[in-house]
């Protein structure tokens, strides 16, 4: 149906192909340094895909996303941590003798991060979506607020507030930039599907969306697990880049920073994600130098902590109110637009995904 | 219940806190009919019509269609059923082409599951070239396929008036519901949705129940007529009887002075 | 539970809950006239607390002046925030309303990082004000008795403004119908300054005596206060005064009897009030004295 068809396919798997190479070479000649920030950077392009997805494209405002990374990490760092470590750490009360001599490879943890999330998502979702606007705001906010008491509580199973150490270290941009880009594949495909489509109906109007015969609740129940499953992976990945967490992480400042992607990329575009979720992780390391004590003009400046923060609360304000469609609104990249402007011709019927 | 009808609201009550929208009303619509439902406004026809599809469930009274009762059930679950509505403020999606607003109604037939059409299974990718063409099809029997790939909101007003019946046509209703097909439209284009009605009746053996202020399409192309005010039925007939009837002339002289 | 113990328990949950009720009135007012949860309320009762805090400490001001002036800058902050921030989203999506309400509130707490430093600062409890009452096997702050009573005292202040001014009558339309309101030639913009005004001075109020309660200030001290009171506006059914009231007592109170009664719950203290939230929102969404509000179609 799309006489350029072929040509994407093929524009597609090149650049498929020059990222793994830029991967590749990245691995063997860049810093550690630019290695971990890189890393991060995928990490957040996973958690604002998934948030732009509940909030962006189905139009459900919830803010409990640093929650269900939570599971994941949890998980992950649970289901990798050598028997051995597990003794050391759980020293305010053992483990439960379950999860003792569990030892998985970082795959399959990953992977189970995300499934466990996703189950979090489904009980949450379960009540919590049949509200709306600001009610389903406050009510996820409050979940995900009940999920870090929780795992702060039931310290045989996560050692509580001492969080937890040694948790399996993985280095690699293979890792992270795989899972990443599988991930932007993954949710591309699913956006430009009937269910994407059927989200988006629910977004723009819930109402006549019922009306067509979509059952609204099942679908914001599917894109909210959906969601919650490539958080818990986000937070699996975490784990193993950082190698400690603990539950203050997982903060409420957590969903706020991904909530500056999804808002700076504009929401409802999965290309604005990818592309605010680097510039943002890469500005937060580059911010970290007004925070640290410089020697300006000759003359001693004390560095500022939390500054980073106040220049992304301030930005975040710029751009809902004076820029409210983001870096690209809902628009997303894609070779059509390229191939325009190269001058390709096309036939003119369209065909549907 | 009587299967032959198609619609058939049983003393249908409904009641916001103190007040009561919709009191006692009955309706029979038989196949094939085009039945209007006037009144002033705030008379209650919209929400009749949130409670034939199930946006509202009634305080009392019964809603059956086909013989079925579906009274407070699920307004995608009745829109399987065969019920299809349009709305008075028109809800289009918005950031849909046309194509895109009319191929949402196929979603609901899909058997493929999401995972298929993440992986663009054969299932998902047939039955999904299956609704393009059909919905391509309806487009163009309803005179929107040079439109197909504009968005719905880029369309002038009559136009996205069509595209909101074409949208529920595609869920392949037996009954359609229209909320005020012919609002803000003048004689010329009125005319010319009565014909369009007309036209998808017969096309698509519909049954249409239709909410509308405009008097001379009303009289025009409905066969029986039902007049509500203050949630009150005060007359069924045939166009003649209902333009003859006192109690008609009054609520509508009353609601003019009221208004002015 | 000894029966000290259990009047104690009362004493505690009496101004606790009053705490409550004043701040949730702040965050009821405010959403009912713009359908906005002000997220930078909760940073309001921060805000309070440091300019008492420096007024005391630093500019050696008498107790009350400080106390004064803090309300007076709350105040001020308060109707700026809704003129900056929210004005402008009137009429665009609700999320965008809602995100920029977050993103004044993480400014506010981010500033107090930068400016008054992150670490808690103890704030100091006029003689005048705090002082230990003993009352036959029992002792306790004066605050309890003061607290209830400033917040009564209030709240039929409020009541007052809300049912006998002008203005009030007013805020009473807008809160009914934002649009029909404003074509009935209703200052809407008057209005919903006064109403930030009276929140943002609840809220300041409210600040300032919980650091009195509770002596240490720090540039986060507002955010857990701040959602449980507007779970406690939700409670009591938003939008009503009254049901602000109702809310924050049975909060106060439910939080300091879980922990007396079941000390060992208490870490999950801060748990109790979203489980009551969400509760709250599946099977009484309009809460005690609210109304439940249909969407027209």
């Amino acid at each position: 149906m799309d006489s350029r068809k072929g040509i994407k396919t093929a524009l597609t798997i090149v650049t498929l192909l020059l990222a793994a190479a830029v991967i590749y070479f990245g691995d063997s000649h860049l810093s550690r340094f630019q290695i971990r920030i890189l890393n991060l950077a995928a990490i957040f392009v996973i958690l604002g895909l998934s948030l732009n997805l509940v909030v962006g494209f189905t139009g459900m405002f919830s803010l409990g996303h640093s929650g269900f990374m939570c599971v994941g990490a949890y998980t992950a760092a649970i289901l990798t941590m050598s028997p051995e470590s597990k003794e050391l750490i759980y020293y305010m009360e053992p483990i439960v003798p379950v999860l003792k001599n569990i030892e998985w490879p970082v795959i399959p943890a990953t992977v189970m991060g995300g499934v466990v999330a996703a189950i979090f998502g489904v009980l949450v979702g379960f009540p919590a979506l049949r509200l709306r606007d600001d009610y389903l705001a406050i009510a996820t906010l409050g979940f995900a607020e009940i999920i870090r008491i929780i795992v702060t509580n039931t310290i045989s199973i996560t050692n509580g507030a001492l969080g937890l150490k040694n948790i399996p270290s993985e280095k690699s941009l293979w890792f992270y930039w795989g899972i990443c880009i599988l991930t932007i594949l993954i949710l591309k495909a699913l956006i430009n599907s009937s269910w994407g489509y059927a989200f988006k109906a629910i977004r723009d109007n819930e109402i006549a969306a019922e009306a067509m015969g979509v059952s609204v609740f099942k679908h914001k129940l599917l894109s909210f697990t959906i969601g919650a499953f490539f958080a818990g992976i986000a937070g699996a990945m975490m784990s193993f880049l950082i190698t400690s967490i603990d539950p203050t992480m997982f903060r409420f400042l957590f969903t706020f920073q991904i909530l500056l992607i999804v808002v700076l990329g504009g929401m409802g575009s999965l290309t604005g994600s990818v592309i605010a979720g680097v510039v943002v992780t890469i500005a937060m390391e580059w911010l970290r130098i007004v925070e640290r004590p410089m020697h300006l003009f000759g003359m001693d400046v004390p560095g500022i902590p939390g500054m980073r923060m106040v220049i992304f609360a301030l930005l975040l304000l710029i751009i809902i109110l004076f820029y409210r469609q983001g870096l690209m609104g809902t628009r997303e990249f894609n070779w059509d637009w390229v191939l325009d402007k190269l001058g390709v011709a096309k036939s003119k019927e369209r065909g549907v995904s | 219940m009587d299967a032959e009808k198609v619609l058939s609201t049983d003393d249908i009550t409904i009641r916001f806190g103190g007040l009561t929208a919709v009191s006692k009303l009955s309706l029979d619509i038989y196949p094939g009919e085009i039945i209007g439902l006037i009144g002033p406004n705030g008379a209650g026809k919209t929400t009749c019509f949130n409670i034939i599809t199930g946006v509202y469930a009634p305080t009392e009274g019964k809603v059956y269609f086909k013989g079925k009762d579906i009274t407070g059930m699920r307004s995608d679950l009745i829109t399987k059923e065969g019920i299809a509505r349009t709305f008075q403020n028109i809800r289009l999606f918005q950031s849909m082409t046309v194509l895109e607003n009319v191929l949402i109604s196929k979603h609901v037939r899909l058997k493929a599951n999401p995972l298929e059409a993440i992986l663009r299974m054969p299932r998902y990718t047939r039955a999904r070239r299956r609704h393009y063409e059909e919905c391509m099809e309806l487009l163009r029997q309803v005179g929107l396929e040079d439109v197909a790939h504009e968005m719905a909101t880029s369309l002038p007003y009559g136009k996205q008036r069509r595209l909101e019946i074409a949208r529920a046509l595609a869920t392949q209703p037996t009954l359609l519901l229209l909320d005020e097909p012919a609002a803000g439209m003048n004689p010329q284009e009125s005319l010319e949705l009565m014909k369009f009605i007309e036209q998808i009746r017969h096309r698509f053996e519909l049954t249409i129940l239709m909410i509308e202020h405009h008097m001379e399409v009303v009289m025009g192309i409905c066969e029986r007529i039902t007049v509500l005010d203050y949630g009150v039925t005060i007359a069924q007939g045939t166009p003649t009887e209902i333009q003859n009837n006192q109690q008609v002339i009054e609520a509508y002289l009353g609601a003019v002075e009221t208004n002015a | 539970m000894t029966l000290e113990t259990f009047l104690q328990n009362i004493a505690n949950g009496i101004s606790l809950g009053s705490l409550y009720a004043l701040i949730a009135i702040g965050y009821t007012m405010v959403y009912g006239i713009i359908r906005l949860i002000n997220f930078a309320h909760a940073d309001l009762l921060m805000v309070a607390s440091y300019a008492a805090f420096y007024g005391i400490l630093v500019f050696a001001l008498p107790w009350w002046v400080s106390f004064l002036l803090a309300i007076v800058i709350t105040t001020i902050l308060g109707i700026s925030i809704e003129k900056i921030a929210y004005r402008p989203l009137r009429d665009a999506p609700r999320i965008s309303a809602l995100i920029s309400a977050i993103g004044v509130s993480f400014l506010l707490e981010n500033l107090g990082i930068v400016l008054l430093g992150a670490r808690p600062k103890p704030f100091p409890r006029p003689e005048e004000v705090v002082w230990n009452i003993h009352l036959g096997g029992i002792s306790f702050l004066s605050l309890a008795i003061i607290i209830p009573v400033i917040t009564l005292v209030l709240l039929i202040a409020v009541n007052l403004i809300v049912n006998k001014t002008n203005v009030g009558i007013a805020m009473r339309a807008v809160s009914r119908d934002f649009e029909t309101a404003s074509l009935m030639a209703v200052d809407v913009n008057k209005v919903v300054v006064t109403t930030f005004a009276v929140g943002s001075g609840l809220a300041a109020v409210g600040g300032i005596m919980w650091s009195l309660q509770y002596p240490q200030i720090d540039p986060l001290m507002g955010v857990f206060p701040g959602l449980k009171c507007f779970i406690a506006a939700v409670m009591g059914g938003i939008g009503s005064v009254p049901g602000a009231m109702i809310g924050g007592f049975i909060l106060g109170m439910g939080e300091v009897m879980l922990v007396g009664l079941m000390p060992e719950l208490s870490g999950y203290r801060d748990a109790f009030a979203f489980v009551v939230l969400i509760l709250i929102l599946l099977f009484k969404p309009g809460g005690i004295l609210g109304e439940h509000v249909v969407e027209k179609v």
